[in-house]
């Protein structure tokens, strides 16, 4: 896999909507990894939360195709634990806005199993409808 | 003591025996939940995108509600209380945001309101002695595990309600009731939230893993304070034998002698509870 590393896309117009929308300083992260050893879901997840923001890091935008950002269930045990208090959730939620945004829609509860929406509270339907859907 | 009171969409359905419970413990103890006269859903979710003023309309026009009933609220749910919380200390901090949202809303609300969980009531306000003082029922011999899940705690600079990684709010309040908390690792960790809607199979691994962990270290009940919690817990259990998964004021409603109407536990749980305690009476 080759991968371009150039001060071209760490300034680049999506990281500065990255920075925007999440309204976190990126090179703020120096890679420890807590958040990744603490993250609940990160068994299901193809890249591993401190993976996301390094690529976020480097403006690499194929970040934006991964499954990561939308298993993260915005727990917050990650930025309860950084040690540099970078608000990867925000970051989270800045690359799923983008998406968003250009007209991805992750949630179709045509998929749920009928008696699992018979059942949801409306808490569950309310909240996942705004962080999947436009 | 009089404290406006939000109870949030879910509260008013689905967990409607938490509002039950709650509303019953809170006029034992001396407090009068006084519901908002006008309200609606808080958006179930605090949105994390900066740029969007938008979202965070719903719960500021809640805050507004509250700053005319007397600038304090108290919330049950879990999340409601995360919402408003958040919300409050982002117009507190951002004076462009609270007033651009004034400008669409036409309502001008000032930053004022304190955004209180019932917990909190408790601890602060009754204390954990004057809350031991007026059970009647001590829930003897009951070992019940305190699920505190994700947004009840976190993040703690905005929260604040107890220490993100070991709490120990409703261990007291356990204790207080005459129980046995029951310690466990997974207490903290997240039960899926959302995740829910969108990959139930994942919600229910994170669901298996912290049920397993309460049962290994002995639990009879796990107590929470957020419905979204107690559905996923709770649902993935039905049709075995499972843990019953219930809110704190149901247990505070056992031991304060509450009539069994008041315990809010006829529906909305999978596992039912109810044996557990009509069993203790017997005893």
């Amino acid at each position: 896999m080759r991968v371009t590393i150039s001060l071209d896309k760490i300034r680049s117009e999506f990281v500065r909507e990255v920075e925007e929308i999440s309204g976190e300083d990126l090179l703020s992260c120096n890679q420890c990894g807590k958040c990744s050893s603490g993250c609940p879901v990160a068994r299901a997840m193809d890249l591993l939360p401190s993976q996301v923001i390094r690529m976020a890091q480097l403006g690499m935008e194929e970040v934006l195709e991964s499954e990561t950002i939308w298993i993260c269930a915005s727990c917050l045990t990650c930025v309860t634990r950084c040690p540099k208090g970078v608000d990867l959730p925000r970051l989270m939620e800045a690359l799923r806005e983008i998406s968003l945004r250009a007209g991805v829609s992750e949630l179709d509860l045509d998929k749920l199993p009928k008696e699992l929406v018979d059942e949801l509270p409306q808490l569950a339907i309310v909240g996942g409808f705004r962080k999947y859907m436009k | 003591m009089q404290i406006p009171y939000y109870p949030g969409c879910t509260l008013s359905t689905k967990a409607a025996g938490y509002d039950r419970s709650g509303r019953a413990v809170a006029e034992a103890l001396g407090i009068e939940l006084v519901e908002l006269e006008d309200w609606q859903c808080c958006g179930a979710t605090f949105p994390l995108a900066t740029d969007n003023s938008l979202s965070l309309i719903a719960p500021t026009r809640i805050l507004y509600q509250a700053e005319q009933a007397g600038e304090e609220v108290a919330a049950l749910c879990a999340i409601c209380y995360h919402v408003l919380r958040r919300t409050q200390t982002t117009l507190q901090r951002d004076e462009e945001m609270r007033e651009r949202i004034a400008w669409f809303t036409e309502q001008e609300y000032q930053g004022r309101v304190r955004v209180l969980h019932f917990l909190e009531l408790v601890r602060d306000r009754v204390g954990w002695d004057g809350l031991r003082e007026r059970v009647t029922r001590p829930l003897k011999g009951l070992r019940a595990a305190p699920y505190y899940g994700c947004l009840l705690l976190r993040p703690f600079d905005e929260i604040g309600l107890d220490d993100p990684e070991s709490p120990t709010i409703i261990h007291d309040l356990i204790r207080a009731l005459g129980a046995e908390p029951v310690d466990f690792p997974y207490n903290i960790e997240c039960c899926g939230s959302y995740l829910t809607v969108k990959e139930p199979q994942v919600s229910e691994v994170l669901s298996a893993d912290i049920v397993a962990s309460a049962q290994e270290n002995g639990a009879q009940v796990i107590v929470t304070a957020c419905p979204l919690c107690q559905f996923n817990l709770d649902y993935p259990q039905r049709g075995v034998e499972g843990t019953p998964v219930v809110y704190f004021t149901q247990l505070m409603a056992v031991a304060l002698g509450l009539p069994e109407e008041d315990w809010g536990m006829d529906e909305g749980h999978y596992t039912d509870p109810r044996p557990l305690f009509l069993r203790e009476e017997g005893e």
